[in-house]
């Protein structure tokens, strides 16, 4: 089974996705330029962090046009699976795969620490692994905090299409908690078919306690693992 | 000869202009204390061939300028 990976100009967190599934899954991933107009043969794609385009008009504005991600619009329309990792995410809300936006830090500081994330309930792959514990991943980014308007905050909720907010390690949600001020505390979310997630904190740099300070990344990464298999 | 326009592009009223609120704060303890509120929006100027009209300027802000879950955008033709 191959999982293809996506690498825009100024994407960095591909060689830790790569190293995570070589260590753990021995699996190779398959590496997909911005500018291909065609995919290859593989059975998710993994849209990694970092700062492509260099951020430039918003983060992943200019990466949701570029023509690699046509035909990743079209292979989400087929069902197929995918994950957005940080960068990923905010070019998952700017192509329209998942709602809403990601803005500025409230705080307007680039936050780089691990965070405590609580599972949500859902029927999706992750949310099957992750519903009611707590898991710890870091985050890195200056523009992580979701936004949307009400309505579509309601339907996430309503659709349990909510997968993971901040929290404390024991589960509670309060401002101390939610490090870039997040609506409800949201730092991922899967579209309504389960099959997209996207979300801020790292599972990539999470993959080793020795490395990571957690080795909670797996519990990510093998459900999605399992979604495409 | 290319006509040119100025989009701005804002944040929603709803949304906290977090940089906005920082440089407030900062002005205010720099000693502007009058300062009551600060927001901040982005100006592009867009220059386009004649062919063209405001429309076309209206759609590039809606589509790619602006995002629409967060932000607004005006359009104005530069003399």
């Amino acid at each position: 089974m191959k999982i293809g990976l996506l690498q825009f100009p100024g994407s960095n967190c591909d060689q830790d996705c790569i190293d995570a599934f070589r260590r753990h899954y021995s699996m190779d991933l398959q590496t997909i330029w911005h500018t291909e107009t065609t995919l290859p043969s593989v059975k998710g794609i993994i849209i990694p962090g970092g700062f492509s385009y260099g951020d430039y008009l918003r983060s992943g504005a200019l990466a949701s046009h570029s023509p690699v991600m046509q035909e990743v619009v079209r292979f989400a329309g087929r069902g197929g699976p995918i994950m957005g990792v940080c960068n990923g995410f905010q070019v998952l809300t700017e192509t329209k795969l998942l709602p809403g936006a990601l803005l500025k830090n409230a705080s307007q500081k680039f936050i780089c620490k691990t965070v405590a994330l609580f599972g949500e309930s859902g029927s999706s792959a992750w949310h099957k692994s992750l519903k009611g514990s707590v898991t710890r991943l870091p985050i890195a980014h200056g523009q992580g905090r979701y936004h949307c308007d009400e309505e579509t905050l309601a339907k996430l909720t309503d659709r349990n299409q909510i997968v993971v907010r901040y929290s404390s390690i024991d589960g509670k949600f309060s401002d101390t908690s939610n490090p870039n001020g997040s609506m409800h505390a949201i730092a991922g979310i899967v579209n309504d078919s389960g099959k997209i997630f996207g979300l801020m904190p790292h599972p990539e740099r999470a993959t080793d306690v020795l490395t990571g300070g957690s080795s909670d990344g797996l519990r990510y990464w093998k459900s999605f693992i399992d979604l495409c298999s | 000869m290319p006509s040119q326009y100025e989009v701005v592009v804002e944040l929603k009223r709803e949304v906290l202009d977090a940089e906005g609120r920082a440089i407030r704060d900062v002005l205010r303890k720099t000693g502007a204390t009058a300062v009551e509120d600060v927001t901040v929006s982005r100006r592009f100027v867009v220059s386009i061939a004649d062919s063209e009209s405001q429309t076309y300027v209206e759609n590039l802000a809606r589509e790619f300028l602006a995002n629409p879950v967060s932000e607004t955008f005006k359009v104005k033709k530069l003399p």
